[in-house]
């Protein structure tokens, strides 16, 4: 039997470590704390340094983007219209055929169909961006010239459709798990009634599902927004003010690939505008990405 | 083995279970089940929990259909046009439309009051507005709530209270003129209060249509049931009139189970 | 119901059950959309890369000329990024999902912490390449070297080593914590010989997956500032003159797959164009078998859980 000191001794010893190796362990959870706040520093502070050469009426409104020309002009509009033209198109391909995949796994598909899709569409959502740029450049864009034959070499057209196939498996995973979680007893009501299977399923558990659904368009959005590769490899790198799929154009996400490929000095005006621009990506995604999150918190508490 | 009592012999059937068993996979969960169900009569099933009432409900409606692995055997005859319920030839949907179901808990759809208890008919395929209103009027006056809602009717039928969302429920499976309608435990997530409303409902629902209750109440099944049915581990132990089956049974685990002996 | 009714019924079925049949088909027909892209880009890659797929192929630097030019230098700089990468990554995921499960309170530091991984988890890559430019670049000056680009894809993917982590430890029973209580141990010990241990496939399952994702990410690493022409390796690892030599191959230039991709997809001749398609199927091949053994470790994970 020891002493009461020395056991004393020991509980403290004992109580130092664990309190030590939780601090550790807090330290590493904050780390995502700390990563968010360097990313937004970083960011503002280059981009501070950008706005005090260019007014952000300019950044706003100006229709030209040619930051690295002589008479630079810096109208994210420019970059934005290549941004939203390519995600519409993506999200044209995911959202119908990712709701259609995740109403059929949840409701339709008989459990052999569901045990080999959906590690089928995991894999699919694996495979680095780089490769559905190779892709969408040199097998959809020859592809979609057979019968558009005026269709440019680069264009957010074939780019933002294999972006679109790419957000599928996300689109199709994120709503197929809202469905999941609506409660048998609403469907046996709905069975019970006589529906069949199409009237359950759209009648009650999509309308049941719906802010998980709404949260994973905005999810797959907010990946389309931010997707770099498959535009910088396929869509070419001009600026160009344009809504018209079938043109070449430059996204926020290209543009900065662009300029990183290049060699611009550090502390250059030209090096800034890529924080700039990535502000701005940041600022869309972060939006896109609470209302996601807020709305997945909704449909986790109701259920 | 199963003595059916029958002093009504002239009573008109609505259904009627012949050698009924159901498996879930490879576990048999009913054997050899046989009952008559009377038409415009209350039935309730008693038993332990885990003696297969539930499942022994859900046939005949169909319900296991729905999960892969189960089976049934044997046939539930439903009158007057003699259809198998249980037929791999008839369509369960074609069964749930004839037979209503109410479940253990309320499952309101996340849908507006009106909606939840329209819904049955827009399964249908009725788009007239005029006939809907009628009905789903109709509906909620039967199940004793249109006083209640009838001023909220757009309002979400979550928002209703619990003994209320059951009676919507009701109404919901009272709106499209079921021949039989099968009530599963309706009253056990229920208060005294709300359960007392909703026993007195099922009394007078019985001048309109047949009803199968499942309960897990003994008291209930003496105060609502015209007939009642004993089971036991997936077997009929004793079916006849209510008082008969309660005031004196004919077998010795229907009384040991009725005076608490037992369960 | 007589007859006539019942008659009216079953039409109305058959007609309504034709459009469940219609949905099942277009069901199938979506996910055989998905399907044929894969098989595709599949397909595409091999006929046009399989030819070019050889020993010399991966033992080549990158040259000038298409049909001397190799991945050598490529896969050799990813597998050492990668290395730094699940160096960093691994402990910190674990440690913050372990945390994060078995220690935190809820309070609104916890909150803050939890936004934060999941608003992570969806912040584009290539603001990880902003950040990694700005901050391990050109702040704590590491170049632009192995270190910053598996430093930079470790943040990337910690998100996900959280959430599997967290994930895996939630499904292990209260009742084993609870046991460990009872005999004593502290959280620590309950921690270390208990929970990391029977989490560990699970949390094995996400960095691998992690991993898939790093391996193929472009956008961070030319955002740093990556040279694509590389023809020269870096310093094996720890065969530098101790001390100070040890870790010189962390501050070595570098490339890795897909930019070696990027660099020839962007060539004009189809001679490197080929050469893109067979560095692609490849690292195609890379992914898919990292993310298939993640699915089959899950698979055998459920199947083998005996709690």
């Amino acid at each position: 039997m020891p002493q009461p000191s020395d056991r004393l001794k020991k509980d403290f010893s004992r109580h130092f470590k664990e309190r030590v190796i939780e601090a550790i362990l807090f330290l590493a959870a904050f780390l995502s704390v700390f990563t968010t706040t360097a990313i937004v520093y970083i960011l503002v502070k280059e981009s501070w340094i950008f706005f005090q050469h260019v007014p952000l009426t300019d950044f706003l409104f100006d229709t030209q983007w040619t930051p690295l020309f002589d008479d630079a002009h810096y109208g994210i509009m420019v970059l934005l219209s290549g941004t939203i033209t390519s995600s519409m198109v993506a999200l044209l391909v995911a959202i119908p055929l990712g709701t259609i995949i995740a109403i059929y796994l949840s409701e339709f598909a008989p459990f052999s169909i569901r045990e080999i899709a959906k590690p089928f569409l995991e894999l699919l959502g694996g495979i680095p961006t780089i490769i559905y740029g190779y892709f969408a450049l040199l097998f959809v864009t020859p592809l979609l010239q057979k019968v558009f034959p005026e269709l440019p070499g680069f264009n957010l057209l074939s780019a933002g459709m294999v972006m679109g196939v790419m957000i599928i498996p996300y689109v199709a995973s994120l709503s197929e798990d809202a469905m999941r979680a609506v409660p048998m007893a609403l469907r046996e009501g709905s069975y019970a009634t006589g529906a069949t299977r199409l009237q359950t399923a759209l009648r009650v558990v999509v309308p049941a599902a719906t802010s998980g659904i709404a949260a994973a368009y905005i999810l797959g959005i907010s990946r389309a927004v931010g997707e770099t590769m498959i535009l910088a490899v396929a869509a070419g790198m001009q600026p160009n003010l344009t809504f018209n799929p079938a043109e070449p154009g430059a996204t926020i996400t290209s543009f900065i690939v662009q300029v990183a490929l290049g060699d611009l000095p550090h502390g250059s005006i030209g090096y800034q505008t890529i924080f700039a621009a990535g502000l701005t990506l940041m600022l869309l995604t972060l939006v896109f990405n609470l209302i996601g999150f807020y709305m997945r918190k909704k449909y986790r508490e109701v259920y | 083995m199963i003595e059916i009592n029958m002093q009504e012999t002239q009573l008109p059937l609505k259904a009627e279970a012949r050698n009924l068993s159901f498996f879930y996979g490879s576990f048999q969960a009913l054997k050899n089940v046989n009952m008559p169900i009377y038409e415009k009569r209350v039935t309730s099933l008693i038993g332990p929990s885990g003696c297969g009432k539930s499942t022994y409900l859900r046939c005949f409606n169909r319900m296991h259909d729905l999960y892969p692995g189960n089976r049934y055997e044997g046939a539930i005859d439903f009158h007057p046009d003699h259809t198998d319920l249980l037929s791999p030839k008839v369509d369960p949907i074609e069964v749930r439309m004839r037979i209503s179901m109410v479940f253990q808990k309320p499952n309101p759809f996340p849908k507006s009051i009106y909606e939840n208890v329209a819904y049955g008919l827009r399964v249908r395929g009725e788009s007239a507005r005029s006939v809907i209103d009628d009905k789903v009027e109709a509906a909620l006056r039967s199940a004793a709530l249109w006083g209640e809602v009838k001023d909220r009717l757009n309002e979400q039928g979550a928002n209703l209270s619990g003994g209320q969302q059951q009676r919507l429920c009701i109404a919901r499976a009272l709106a499209t003129d079921p021949e039989l309608m099968l009530f599963d435990e309706p009253t056990s997530a229920l208060d005294p209060i709300a359960t007392a409303s909703i026993e007195e409902l099922i009394t007078e629902l019985k001048e309109k249509v047949t009803i199968l209750i499942v309960t897990h109440n003994m008291q209930q099944a003496a105060r609502i049931s015209d007939y009642t049915a004993y089971m036991y581990i997936g077997e009929m132990v004793e079916f006849g009139e209510t008082d008969q089956v309660f005031i004196k049974p004919n077998k010795k685990e229907t009384e040991d189970y009725i005076t608490g002996r037992f369960g | 119901m007589n007859q006539q009714e019942l008659q009216a019924l079953r039409t109305m079925i058959v007609a309504h059950k034709r459009w469940d049949m219609m949905f099942g088909l277009l069901g199938i027909l979506a996910l055989m959309i998905a399907l044929m892209t894969f098989t595709a880009l599949f397909a595409d890659m091999a006929i046009n890369g399989l030819g070019r797929i050889s020993w010399e192929f991966l033992t080549s630097f990158p040259s000038r000329r298409a049909a001397n030019a190799g991945i050598l230098s490529a896969w050799v700089g990813s597998v050492l990024v990668m290395l730094v990468t699940a160096v960093a990554a691994v402990p910190l995921g674990v440690a913050a999902g372990v945390y994060l499960e078995e220690y935190a309170r809820k309070n609104w530091v916890t909150d803050i912490i939890e936004i934060n991984v999941s608003n992570l988890a969806g912040v584009p890559s290539i603001i990880y390449g902003l950040l990694a430019l700005g901050l391990f670049v050109y702040t704590f000056g590491l170049g632009q070297s192995i270190l910053t680009a598996g430093l930079t894809l470790a943040l990337l993917i910690l998100p996900v080593v959280i959430v599997a982590t967290r994930e895996a430890i939630r499904s292990i029973p209260q009742i084993i914590r609870e046991g460990a209580y009872a005999c004593g141990a502290t959280t620590w010990q309950v921690v270390s010989d208990h929970i990391v241990p029977y989490s560990s496939a699970g949390i094995l399952t996400g960095v691998i997956i992690g991993m898939a994702r790093a391996i193929g990410e472009t956008a961070p690493i030319i955002t740093v500032g990556a040279l694509t022409f590389i023809a020269f390796l870096p310093p094996a690892p720890f065969t530098g003159e101790p001390p100070a030599g040890v870790f010189d191959w962390l501050f070595a230039p570098f490339t890795v797959m897909p930019i070696q991709m990027f660099n020839w997809t962007s060539r004009p001749e189809a001679a490197f164009l080929a050469n893109a398609a067979a560095a692609g199927f490849i690292l195609v091949l890379m992914t898919l078998a990292m993310n298939g053994l993640a699915i089959w470790l899950r698979y055998r994970l459920r199947k083998n859980i005996n709690w």
